[in-house]
């Protein structure tokens, strides 16, 4: 992490006295007893290097290659990741639901930001801001047009507003031209948005 | 509650941005912020629907003008003066004037893995489950003033039982500290038309997360 956003950002004064802010909790809190900022430090660590949409591309990939492993993933999605070992526990309630070509997926949590953070880390911040929240239900659409994606116009587009303890990942459609790769390749072409429903997975010649 | 942070089919709030490469937290202060609110979150300060409780109570004009972080740094704030742990006069202090209240323990290093793992949210059922797969239900038309998980959009709205996903614990009663009061959980799905009106694109289901006190048979 850089320490020097201040100076390049144009909310400058507001992440200062954010800063100020955080810090002045922390203090109160240690002093309290309440905290152990070293146990902060091993979290922030584990978000920044060990949780995040990597995890999640080497579950698609595996979906992708081994048909009995995607069988798993769609019925019982926190059973077949914990299976991987990837992740030390797997959180329950973790639901993959599948893209074809009749079939678009999309995730969004309209109340808050309740997303698959075991398998995809911290969401980024358009999913938390505002135009997502209320676009994507409405207008799923619209909102893929913001991120330059068309789907044909026959195609279903459905939406899962995450308004619970389930949470969801969108399995997207193995792109053509990748028969015989490995896992490891195949997991190269997933990107955390086709794992929201907001992209599609790079084209093979785009990894080239 | 009907509250600012419901923001499904509201208009005005413009094009979505993403942001290439972003980085997974933006200042330090945001990754602070976040480990100090799961840190207390771990030790039972509070449960996840006092959480977002939080989040939601906050003034809609500060909602919408505050960061993502800056609004779990006014819920931190807000939450530990609301569950007496820290007092405002230390807020504004920004250090301790009293000796911390005894609690389950604070969160130490080794412990940490431990809050990786999202909690299970899924309980033992009190009863059978009322609705099955296929039912047509209708959600309710109800304006609870405190936490809900109902987004305004799909009360009196009707949908079909698509999946029953358990027994859960159930937020409305959770965030009042009023206990687990587990309810069954549903996967909801709607027509796009039934949500939005005939103009809708025709190609659009939506599906919510639905307990079973927020739904009756249709």
């Amino acid at each position: 992490m850089t320490h020097d956003h201040d100076d390049d950002s144009a909310h400058g004064s507001e992440l200062s006295e954010m800063q100020l802010r955080v810090r002045a909790l922390e203090t109160v809190l240690a002093e309290k007893g309440y905290i152990d900022p070293a146990a902060l430090d091993v979290m922030i660590e584990a978000y920044e290097t060990k949780i995040g949409p990597h995890n999640g591309a080497r579950v698609v990939a595996k979906a992708w290659a081994d048909p009995a492993f995607k069988q798993a993933l769609i019925a019982d999605a926190t059973r077949a990741v914990q299976s991987l070992g990837l992740i030390d526990r797997v959180g329950d309630h973790l639901i993959a639901v599948e893209n074809t070509l009749k079939l678009h997926n999309m995730i969004v949590c309209t109340l808050c930001s309740c997303y698959p953070w075991q398998v995809l880390g911290l969401p980024p911040v358009w999913y938390k801001s505002a135009p997502y929240r209320s676009r994507a239900v409405n207008d799923p659409r619209g909102v893929l047009a913001d991120f330059g994606l068309t789907l044909p116009a026959d195609a279903q587009i459905r939406v899962w507003d995450s308004t619970a303890e389930t949470r969801f990942i969108v399995l997207p459609m193995r792109p053509a031209g990748t028969e015989g790769w490995s896992e490891e390749k195949l997991a190269a072409l997933v990107t955390r948005d086709c794992m929201v429903g907001t992209g599609l997975p790079r084209a093979p010649q785009d990894i080239a | 509650m009907d509250g600012i942070h419901d923001m499904g089919g509201m208009h005005g709030f413009g094009k979505v941005e993403p942001e290439k490469n972003e980085a997974v937290f933006h200042a330090e202060w945001e990754a602070r912020c976040l480990a100090l609110n799961r840190a207390m979150a771990a030790i039972g300060a509070w449960n996840i629907d006092e959480g977002r409780a939080g989040i939601e109570e906050l003034p809609p004009a500060v909602y919408l003008t505050s960061s993502y972080y800056g609004k779990w740094a006014l819920r931190l704030e807000n939450l530990l003066v609301k569950f007496g742990l820290v007092g405002a006069d230390e807020i504004a202090a920004g250090h301790a004037l009293r000796a911390g209240k005894p609690l389950a323990g604070k969160l130490g290093v080794a412990e940490v893995p431990v809050t990786l793992t999202r909690g299970a949210f899924a309980r033992p059922a009190q009863a059978a489950a009322r609705f099955k797969v296929g039912d047509r239900v209708r959600a309710k038309n109800i304006h609870p003033p405190m936490h809900t998980r109902l987004p305004r959009y799909a009360r009196s709205r009707v949908g079909v039982i698509e999946a029953i996903r358990g027994c859960h614990v159930f937020p409305d009663s959770s965030a009042l500290g009023a206990g687990e009061n587990p309810q069954w959980l549903y996967t909801v799905l709607f027509e796009g038309r039934e949500l939005w009106g005939d103009n809708t694109d025709p190609t659009l289901t939506a599906s919510i997360e639905a307990f079973e006190p927020y739904l009756e048979a249709a």
